[in-house]
């Protein structure tokens, strides 16, 4: 049981949670992340289409508008500072007919009011030229030069490693039961086994983010009271499954293609991941279970059927992996984020965070880091030091790979094939800050297993070496959850062998 | 542990079976400068993990059990004094004929070779490639893997078990789990017909008591943490599932064998010409691939039935990569792609020499694709047929081939070359059995060599 005191306590370790700690530790702030699952960017941070996105799409004026092209702005700087993958690639939106080319250019008049760079209008003959695989009968293409692709999952995790560098404290598996207050208006949050003092709470619990606002505003006072109720919201979720194909196919288009935008979403998407695989997806449906990720025979339908306008000779039996994410989004007309102050003195909102969430992280982090540090009055901090390393052993020149194994042997060892990932790159995926406790934790750091044998291969060596720096029985090691064990007993050899 | 040189006559990248018959073969035919390099710590390929028996009557008119197997290739390979290195990968191959391997041991090295051969077999299809909808819990594992929990880590993975696919390793799973006490409820196989060897349905499910359901697949995983259950349904004979057959069956594991992809990420990379069918490179009847100096054989070329014929195919491409190293076999010549038509799936070699390189026996080996009884085999170029040939039964479980004898090889040079001459050549049968096709078949081509099968006409 820990009763720790702090500045800022951020409820949720998604990618947003992450940036807005990682930016408050710029300030002489002290500040907890409380995460209800067991490892970080669990929920719509982990299963998205990976996109960081120009920003011409939302509505001028709204908080997507504005995060997002700020977002897009500060993504080369912060990725590279984190040593995050990311590419700019650029992404285009298609036009079919002539009543797409229309809106198209209201794309552009949107994405130029918004503040957008690098937008323009292809015609037929140059999309022709620089995405073949469209097919012949495209109008008109809007291409957008600042658009690019990240590793979703070392976003998240290079943010918070960041923030745990300097000086955030992370409590994973500790989901927010109830927020009290003292009479001098400190909160007081029951997670789990954890009862933590904070001046000011920020809500980044995702999916969950309607549930914690509610809970803030049952201890809302006085003049409070009336308004905290006003802006209460509901999360609505909605599923967006994807299918992830394998690097075979990666060079299928070079761009992030996008069809015209719907109402609702910017439809299915087919695009080359940073990893070089393609991406196709996501559906768009309700989901009634905020804990319900299965994937559906028609969710996937619809993905097979939109990634097919677009490339109408895509090799959908190269798939390799399907998966769903769930998106926060809101039951206000708008749907817009909620990102701010709240009636409720002290505690912050950054809700309803779909699509562009993950381009508009790291400028929603660092608004709200500079808006609690001046309510809080509180300096910045020297000793703040953005950097965060990555060793990618498959990334090194010849000479560099020689000169790693030579000083640290494990490096040496490749464990998964597929993606050329090394002992060293896992054992240090452990022990880093905030490291890996299962198999999937291991995945989502080094990417072992996200290749063509998703698994097959490497599983059986991860599994032996988180034992191993996990101090447990193999059959103790989880894929994911705490129930999701993978191994049940030893064998009756085995049993006999250690006997002897 | 000895050092490596910075180069080898030969290097042989995977010391499964393919590898070590590679090395055992070329060194008996001479070349005494090889170099083995092996992913794992030990040498014998995934035969570690097969303890069943089955293996070898062939080779060595016994029944030997995968590491048995394996054993006697490696005391034949340290007989020999065969360089070996393990635990360490190849990371690429190299246009100026090297190579770059990483290992715990050996470090990052580059290493020249005379000639290459890829024998790096092959990976299990996983859940992604057969797209079954649902959660993504623990507890689901493609058959070869559990297999390596089982026999190689001791660890069992669960307690109530369904099989998906009933190739032959999923077969032997079976088996295996049962023996260990776990409960395998039962096998679905989408098809009508299983693809493992008749040997194996009934030596692992008769024999078990555990069902074999044909035309039945799994549509849903359930379960949020550990797998507790999938639904399974009747499929038609598009293999879609029958609205109204679903039953869901309660298990804790899901084992899948649902087939073997050749492991050819290397080779790919490296530029080599690839077969879409095999999803292997393209090998002519040396088992040499599209770059002249590196060639291939076993599970990485096609998927075998056999571990026995894979060390066949395996000591001729040992035999082809001495003499290319003798410079006994010719950089360029001309070449003529083979085919298949009517049931067959493919054909291995894709590729034929011609002209005057064109000597000796040529075998070549292919897969139908669904079972045919009463079938006729042809091997025929455009009307000139080479080959026909009756077999009782074929399943596609089971490697076929046919001998084209070395004194019809020239004649189907002519025939080759007339065909692409458009009739201007005249052609010496001289009592050959090269006859004239009645009819022109559909789809056989007229500048390729043609391998089909077809039920007989009645």
């Amino acid at each position: 049981m820990t009763n720790g005191s702090f500045d800022v306590v951020v409820v949720g370790g998604g990618v947003i949670g992450a940036f807005i700690a990682r930016e408050l530790t710029k300030f002489q702030l002290s500040v907890c992340v409380l995460e209800a699952r067991e490892d970080v960017g669990m929920g719509a941070s982990g299963a998205n289409s990976g996109i960081v996105h120009g920003g011409f799409d939302p509505v001028p004026g709204s908080l997507k508008a504005r995060f997002n092209v700020e977002g897009c702005q500060m993504m080369r700087k912060v990725t590279s500072d984190l040593d995050v993958p990311f590419e700019m690639i650029g992404s285009m939106v298609v036009a079919h007919n002539m009543e797409e080319k229309e809106i198209l250019k209201k794309l552009l008049k949107q994405g130029k009011e918004n503040g957008v760079k690098g937008l323009q209008l292809l015609d037929s003959w140059e999309l022709g030229g620089l995405e073949p695989s469209l097919g012949p009968n495209l109008k008109s293409a809007l291409l957008s030069s600042e658009s690019g692709v990240v590793c979703p999952h070392e976003l998240t995790q290079g943010a918070m490693e960041n923030a745990i560098h300097n000086g955030a404290v992370l409590y994973l598996s500790s989901p927010v039961t109830s927020i009290e207050r003292e009479e001098d208006k400190t909160f007081v949050v029951h997670a789990g086994e954890h009862h933590l003092q904070a001046r000011t709470v920020v809500n980044a619990a995702g999916i969950y983010a309607d549930k914690l606002y509610e809970m803030a505003v049952e201890c809302a006072v006085g003049d409070e009271i009336i308004e905290a109720h006003q802006q209460s919201f509901r999360i609505v979720p909605r599923s967006g499954e994807y299918m992830l194909l394998d690097k075979s196919e990666g060079m299928t288009v070079c761009h992030v293609v996008f069809r015209i935008p719907g109402e609702m979403s910017k439809g299915i998407i087919v695009t080359p991941t940073v990893d070089g695989n393609l991406l196709l997806g996501p559906s768009l449906n309700p989901r009634q279970d905020r804990e319900d990720t299965s994937t559906t025979i028609p969710g996937m339908d619809q993905v097979c059927e939109g990634a097919r306008r677009l490339v109408p000779e895509i090799n959908l039996p190269a798939v390799i992996k399907a998966y769903t994410g769930l998106r926060a989004t809101t039951d206000r007309a708008d749907h817009d984020f909620i990102v701010g102050r709240t009636p409720v003195k002290g505690f912050y909102n950054a809700a309803g965070i779909e699509s562009p969430g993950l381009t508009s992280s790291p400028a929603i982090g660092l608004y709200l880091a500079e808006l609690i540090a001046a309510d809080l009055e509180a300096k910045l901090n020297p000793n703040f030091d953005p950097k965060r390393k990555h060793l990618r052993f498959r990334d090194l020149s010849f000479e560099d790979q020689q000169e790693l194994v030579a000083k640290d042997p494990s490096y040496g060892r490749i464990v998964c094939r597929c993606e050329t990932i090394t002992e060293g790159e896992v054992r240090d995926a452990i022990r880093r800050p905030c490291g890996a406790r299962s198999v999937d934790g291991v995945k989502r750091r080094t990417r072992t297993g996200m290749g063509r044998c998703q698994g097959g291969f490497c599983s059986s060596h991860v599994v032996n070496i988180l034992a191993e720096e996990l101090g447990i029985d193999p059959a103790e090691v989880v894929q994911s959850t705490p129930g999701s064990y993978i191994l049940t007993e030893k064998t009756k050899m085995k049993e006999a062998e250690q006997d002897v | 542990m000895f050092e490596l040189k910075e180069r080898y006559d030969l290097v042989v990248v995977g010391g499964g079976p393919a590898g070590l018959a590679v090395a055992v073969q070329a060194y008996d035919r001479g070349i005494k400068d090889i170099l083995i390099v092996e992913r794992k710590e030990k040498l014998g390929g995934i035969l570690g993990q097969c303890i069943h028996t089955g293996f070898g009557v062939q080779i060595f008119g016994e029944e030997l059990s995968g590491p048995e197997y394996a054993e006697n290739f490696v005391d034949m390979v340290k007989e020999r004094n065969i360089s070996v290195v393990c635990g360490a990968t190849v990371l690429s191959i190299n246009q100026d004929q090297s190579i770059v391997i990483t290992g715990s041991k050996c470090g990052v090295r580059r290493i020249g070779c005379g000639a290459l051969v890829l024998s790096m077999g092959c990976r299990e299809r996983s859940r992604g490639a057969i797209n079954v909808p649902g959660t993504r819990p623990s507890g689901v594992f493609t058959a070869g893997l559990a297999q390596r929990y089982i026999n190689l880590e001791g660890y069992k993975m669960g307690k109530d078990v369904v099989i998906l696919g009933s190739g032959d390793i999923g077969l032997i799973m079976a088996r295996r789990l049962a023996l260990e006490g776990i409960n395998v409820r039962m096998v679905c196989e989408i098809e009508s017909f299983t693809n493992g060897l008749t040997r194996n349905i009934v030596q692992c499910l008769e024999d078990f008591n555990i069902p074999l359901r044909l035309s039945h697949t799994v549509t849903m995983i359930h379960g949020k943490e550990r797998l507790t259950g999938v639904t399974v349904a009747k499929v038609d004979e598009n293999k879609k599932p029958i609205p109204g057959t679903e039953e869901l069956v309660e298990c804790d594991t899901l084992l899948l064998s649902v087939g073997l992809i050749p492991e050819n990420e290397l080779t790919r990379r490296a530029g080599i010409r690839i077969d879409p069918v095999t999803g292997g490179p393209v090998v002519n009847e040396h088992m040499q691939t599209s770059l002249p100096w590196v060639f291939a054989c076993g599970n990485v070329v096609h998927v075998h039935d056999l571990v026995d014929y894979v060390t066949m195919e395996s000591c001729r491409a040992g035999d082809a990569a001495a003499n290319y190293i003798y410079k006994q076999l010719p950089r360029f010549r001309e070449e003529i792609p083979t085919c298949s038509a009517g049931e067959v799936r493919y054909v291995v070699p894709q590729v034929i020499t011609a002209g005057d390189d064109a000597e000796g026996d040529l075998t070549l080996y292919f897969r139908v694709k669904k079972p045919v009884t009463n079938a006729v085999i042809e091997v025929s170029c455009g009307d000139w047929v080479f080959y026909r040939g009756k077999k009782l039964k074929m399943i596609p479980g089971e490697m076929e081939q046919v001998l084209i004898k070395a004194e019809l090889r020239d004649t189907f040079d002519a025939i080759y070359q007339e065909n692409i001459n458009k009739g201007k050549m005249k052609i010496d049968q001289g009592g050959l059995l090269v006859i004239k096709k009645d009819s022109q078949r559909k789809g056989a081509a007229k500048t390729e060599l043609t391998v089909s099968v077809y039920p007989e006409e009645k």
